[in-house]
């Protein structure tokens, strides 16, 4: 049928190797889960989610800290997480006895969020601190976990008593 | 440093045993965690923001982030009159210390928290030439760090900018969507410190999250709809000046 088919089957037999070789290096290459939900790595997302948190929830620390949780419902500071305050608590919820969180600083973190700026919303508590305490800590009048200053617990007799703030 | 012949030879071994590593993986962190029952999104409630900062400093302890970059960053945005189209933006070392008073009283003044948009059709995972970054099967935008080689087509093809180079792996690093805890049932970093509740995690494949009753009932809107990226941060109250 062809003469001199030789050529052709040397051909053949060069591309055969090549295919093989090639499918054993990508074999050997590709990582085995690439392609387990898309053309990339699948495991990638177990690493991604396999990393530590920082922040421990304030569901956690309301486990333990109830006294706090009961202050906290009484005024506006209710909903406040604990850590937007105090910061990252992680390493105190996994070992509560030998990490011991620093207590924040009240003439800071007070300010972050109170102090005014015509671009907060108009109906959010704002002060211009040096006019409402000369630089005197937040904590010198005001409880943190419940800012509002009142004759002690009876908070009813409290609001009939002064109208103002 | 040069690398020589000599060099390149001895750089293999390594580079064969790193491979394994790659190849092998690390197991399910969240066992209990069904990847297809979620699809992750959030919602940012513009009228409740107070440009605290208390988000950008949250996500930088979590993550890691190197100072001077920001996964998330807030912007004051101050709308003259009625000059929308040209409204001053400014955001001080990405908000993470709050905002310095301003002057301004005319016009419009109001903050806008920004971080990945969780993109369902992202633009920079369709760049990427290596399949290092991706949209998980629930909804989230991830950097393989392991994979990336760090060539920057993803970190020009976000039409947000939310994307790096994190100067140390010198791989594209983004907002995570804090998946390390939200696999564990938590919120993100962002949301969790969120003093007024203005930034919200939402899942919306879970029928009885409140996302799907607030999007029923608000006024809400995505960052650069006309690109069509199927971004996944819903903007409640904003303003047409935002970009």
């Amino acid at each position: 049928m062809f003469k001199d088919t030789e050529h052709l089957i040397r051909l053949a037999v060069v591309i055969v190797i090549l295919l093989a070789v090639f499918i054993l290096l990508r074999a050997a290459v590709v990582p085995k889960s690439f392609g387990q939900y898309g053309h990339y790595r699948g495991n990638a997302i177990g690493e991604i989610a396999a990393r530590t948190p920082a922040f421990a929830g304030h569901e956690v620390c309301e486990g333990c800290h109830t006294e706090v949780v009961d202050q906290k419902k009484l005024g506006r500071h209710a909903n406040v997480p604990c850590e937007a305050c105090h910061g990252a608590q992680g390493k105190h919820a996994d070992d509560p006895s030998s990490v011991t969180p620093k207590l924040p600083d009240t003439a800071v973190i007070c300010a972050r969020c109170h102090e005014a700026n015509s671009a907060k919303p108009k109906a959010f508590p704002q002060v211009a601190s040096a006019d409402h305490s000369g630089g005197l800590a937040c904590n010198t009048c005001h409880k943190p976990h419940r800012p509002k200053i009142e004759d002690e617990p009876k908070a009813a007799s409290a609001k009939s008593a002064g109208g103002k703030k | 440093m040069d690398i020589t012949r000599r060099r390149l030879l001895l750089l293999l071994p390594a580079a064969a045993v790193a491979w394994k590593y790659i190849q092998a993986g690390t197991p399910e962190a969240a066992p209990n965690y069904k990847i297809a029952e979620h699809w992750w999104g959030m919602l940012i409630d513009i009228p409740k923001c107070i440009g605290c900062g208390s988000c950008v400093r949250a996500c930088s302890e979590e993550n890691d982030v190197p100072d001077g970059y920001y996964r998330t960053w807030i912007e004051r945005y101050h709308v003259p009159d009625w000059k929308i189209e040209r409204p001053e933006v400014e955001s001080p070392n990405g908000g993470k210390q709050g905002f310095p008073p301003n002057e301004l009283s005319d016009g419009k003044n109001f903050f806008v928290p920004k971080l990945c948009n969780h993109c369902e059709d992202s633009p920079c995972t369709q760049v990427c030439p290596v399949g290092a970054t991706f949209v998980s099967p629930d909804g989230v935008v991830l950097v393989d760090k392991n994979y990336c080689l760090g060539c920057r087509y993803c970190v020009q093809a976000c039409p947000y900018g939310c994307r790096f180079i994190n100067p140390k792996t010198n791989t594209a690093e983004k907002c995570t969507l804090c998946y390390h805890r939200i696999t564990k049932g938590l919120t993100t970093a962002c949301c969790e410190v969120c003093p007024t509740g203005a930034r919200q995690l939402a899942d919306l494949k879970n029928p009885k999250d409140p996302i799907h009753e607030f999007l029923k009932t608000h006024n809400v809107q995505v960052l650069k709809p006309h690109m069509a990226t199927g971004a996944k941060v819903f903007y409640n109250g904003m303003d047409g000046s935002v970009r």
